[in-house]
């Protein structure tokens, strides 16, 4: 299982991802930390760009790297009862893989 | 309406300001979020799945159309377009950024709102029956007395750090609209044998992960006490409350623990000591604030006749939506918030401009906030309602299904709540697609869904609850019958096993099935539960 660090932008609240030198709002960007989660965490916490920064499980599959556990699916998409607020709003696809 | 005095607006001005300079701090790292987190709740903003959401408190669920009109700028220039109004009659925005959070509360302050205590182990908004004024089976509008608590509550400097949250209902009518029981304080005004008003105060009612029905812990408490009698109720709560275990730290636990009895008693004894502290408001205060609520300025005497029914459309929303008002000639409207496979509870700024422009039009100014997530206008001529319901129906609000299938109470779920372990939402849409179609036939049949144990969307009040639950990571949904929220208040039982998101659906389409199977006449849903019990429903489900 691949590990991947998320939170939420301190200054908007948006979900970010770690990339393993930063953040971005797309889940793709995001890079296994491995057993580097937790310190990376504390020190992004520290630095005040990101608020209660985790690390998940996630899984790697052909589509690139998606969340295990549902909630951070739809963390990283958004609600799915309004696809027109996600970040993929003009693809008939986005959320398909979220539930 | 309450109007607010120099006091009240400095208060709320102080209270601005803080947070700003709060929020402040916080971006330039002079305060952690550890150090923040307690602050901002205070003000109400959490953080959510997606982003911050801001809670906004609607006192006693009234609002007048300035105030609604503020609520849809925000919207729009905040937030994206819409808002989220919530089984405590508040509203709640989804798309808040932190840097904008003091904009939004200095906005809110200058239409007289605030989003104080709408978080945190406090005394939380105060609710009411959203037909307070206008019904006709009330003694008395209980809005002044819930302003009256509200004033007594607001910053109460023994009440900001409780074991947990308290939420305070207060009714004056016969029928319960605001699922009175169900709340920590429960109050009906009542009349003794003297002919005097006072209250009867109900105690350690609430839902969550133990639900329970709050007792009677005492039949009259004259209405000059209804504070201090409140203030002992806390008091009590405060002191032997359980701070060390969070789920059971409500005073549902501690009433249920020490016995109903034993609370009482205690109550009691607290309550003559603080009489002799004279701590109640003077009487001039309740009569300031009474004034604030006068009767509704309508015309008696003009005819009483009902509107041309002559569209279907609008005679079922007529029939529906409708309510009698005390005065001759007028109606009480609510305004469903669940079109057909809507979200329940969300309106756009554009809708509540509709809403607020008809309140100042034809209900007096005035609007509430349900607790079932519509929008009543109190005060409506009843040759007014034909246009009113034209122009709801242009905006997408003229759906009839008041207290039916498709006015289903949905908490955020895992859509939107950090909290949720089970989606909410699209559960609703999808019994209400299925089953709005049956609605007329159907009858009453309240139907609440809630996306974790917390059970912000009452599953254990409806008639037909559902409880979504995280089972090894996938969505599963129990089933519960039997629940009420009114005078009849009952708590909900589970079924059996859960079901997946289709089978949650199917479930319920068997359980309405065998209820239109079953019925006799003139019962509704839950009657006909009652009469034949839960095992033909079960051989249904399961067998």
């Amino acid at each position: 299982m691949v590990k991947i660090l998320t939170g939420n932008d301190l200054r908007t609240g948006a979900v970010i991802w770690w990339t393993g030198r930063d953040w971005s709002l797309h889940v793709a960007d995001a890079g296994d930390v491995g057993d580097h989660g937790d310190v990376i965490a504390a020190t992004e916490n520290a630095a005040r760009r990101v608020v209660g920064a985790y690390v998940i499980d996630a899984v790697q599959d052909a589509e690139g790297l998606r969340p295990a556990h549902i909630k951070d699916r739809i963390r990283a998409l958004g609600p799915t009862v309004r696809l027109d607020l996600s970040l993929k709003p003009a693809d008939p696809a986005a959320g398909d893989w979220v539930i | 309406m309450y109007r607010y005095d120099p006091y009240d607006t400095a208060m709320v001005a102080a209270r601005v300001a803080e947070f700003r300079d709060q929020t402040r701090r916080r971006l330039e790292g002079h305060l952690s979020e550890e150090q923040f987190r307690p602050l901002r709740l205070m003000n109400g903003l959490y953080l959510q799945l997606h982003a911050y959401m801001l809670r906004v408190a609607v006192p006693y669920g009234t609002l007048n159309s300035t105030q609604l009109r503020k609520l849809a700028d925000i919207a729009e220039r905040y937030d994206r377009g819409y808002g989220h109004f919530t089984t405590r009659q508040n509203i709640q925005y989804n798309w808040i950024r932190l840097e904008e959070a003091p904009d939004i509360l200095a906005e809110l302050a200058s239409v007289e709102m605030h989003a104080i205590q709408t978080s945190g182990n406090c005394i939380r908004n105060i609710s009411a029956d959203q037909y307070a004024g206008a019904a006709g089976d009330e003694l008395v509008d209980p809005r002044p007395y819930a302003e009256l608590l509200r004033q007594w509550s607001s910053f109460h400097p023994e009440f900001t750090a409780l074991p947990r949250k308290f939420k305070i209902a207060v009714i004056a009518a016969e029928t319960d609209r605001a699922a009175m029981r169900l709340h920590d304080i429960g109050i009906r005004i009542v009349r003794n044998p003297a002919g005097e008003l006072g209250c009867a105060v109900y105690v350690g009612g609430g839902m969550g992960r133990t639900p329970m029905i709050a007792p009677l812990i005492r039949e009259f408490v004259p209405l000059d006490q209804i504070v201090t009698y409140c203030e002992a109720c806390l008091r009590v709560y405060n002191r032997h409350g359980r701070r060390d275990n969070k789920f059971k730290a409500r005073i549902k636990i501690l009433v249920h623990e020490l016995g109903a009895a034993e609370y009482t008693a205690q109550v009691e004894a607290e309550f003559a000591h603080l009489l002799t502290l004279g701590i109640e408001p003077p009487r001039a205060e309740l009569e300031r604030i009474k004034a604030h609520f006068p009767e509704p300025a309508l015309d008696a005497g003009g005819e009483d006749g009902d509107p041309d029914r002559g569209d279907p459309d609008f005679a079922l929303w007529l029939d529906t939506n409708t309510a009698p008002h005390k005065v001759k000639g007028h109606a009480i409207a609510t305004i469903s918030l669940k079109p057909v496979g809507g979200i329940p509870g969300d309106a756009s700024a554009e809708q509540m401009r509709v809403i607020a422009e008809l309140a100042r039009r034809y209900s007096q100014d005035e609007l509430r906030v349900t607790h079932a997530q519509n929008i009543v206008l109190p005060h409506v001529r009843k040759a007014d309602l034909a246009a009113i319901w034209q122009a709801l129906d242009a905006a997408g609000l003229g759906t009839a299904n008041l207290d039916g299938i498709g006015d289903i109470i949905a908490c955020p779920g895992l859509d939107y709540c950090s909290l949720a372990n089970a989606r909410s939402i699209p559960v609703a849409q999808r019994i209400s697609e299925a089953l709005s179609p049956r609605s007329a036939e159907i009858g009453e049949l309240k139907l609440k869904i809630s996306g974790c144990i917390n059970a912000c969307g009452h599953h254990h009040a409806g008639h037909i609850g559902i409880l979504g639950v995280d089972r090894k990571g996938v969505e599963n949904y129990q089933l519960l019958l039997g629940g009420s929220e009114g005078a009849d208040c009952s708590l909900g039982q589970i079924t059996g096993p859960g079901f997946d998101e289709d089978g949650i659906v199917a479930a319920v389409e068997k359980a309405t099935a065998l209820y239109l199977s079953r019925r006799e006449a003139g019962e509704r849903f839950l009657d006909t539960y009652r009469r034949i019990g839960m095992a033909p429903f079960k051989e249904a489900l399961y067998g």
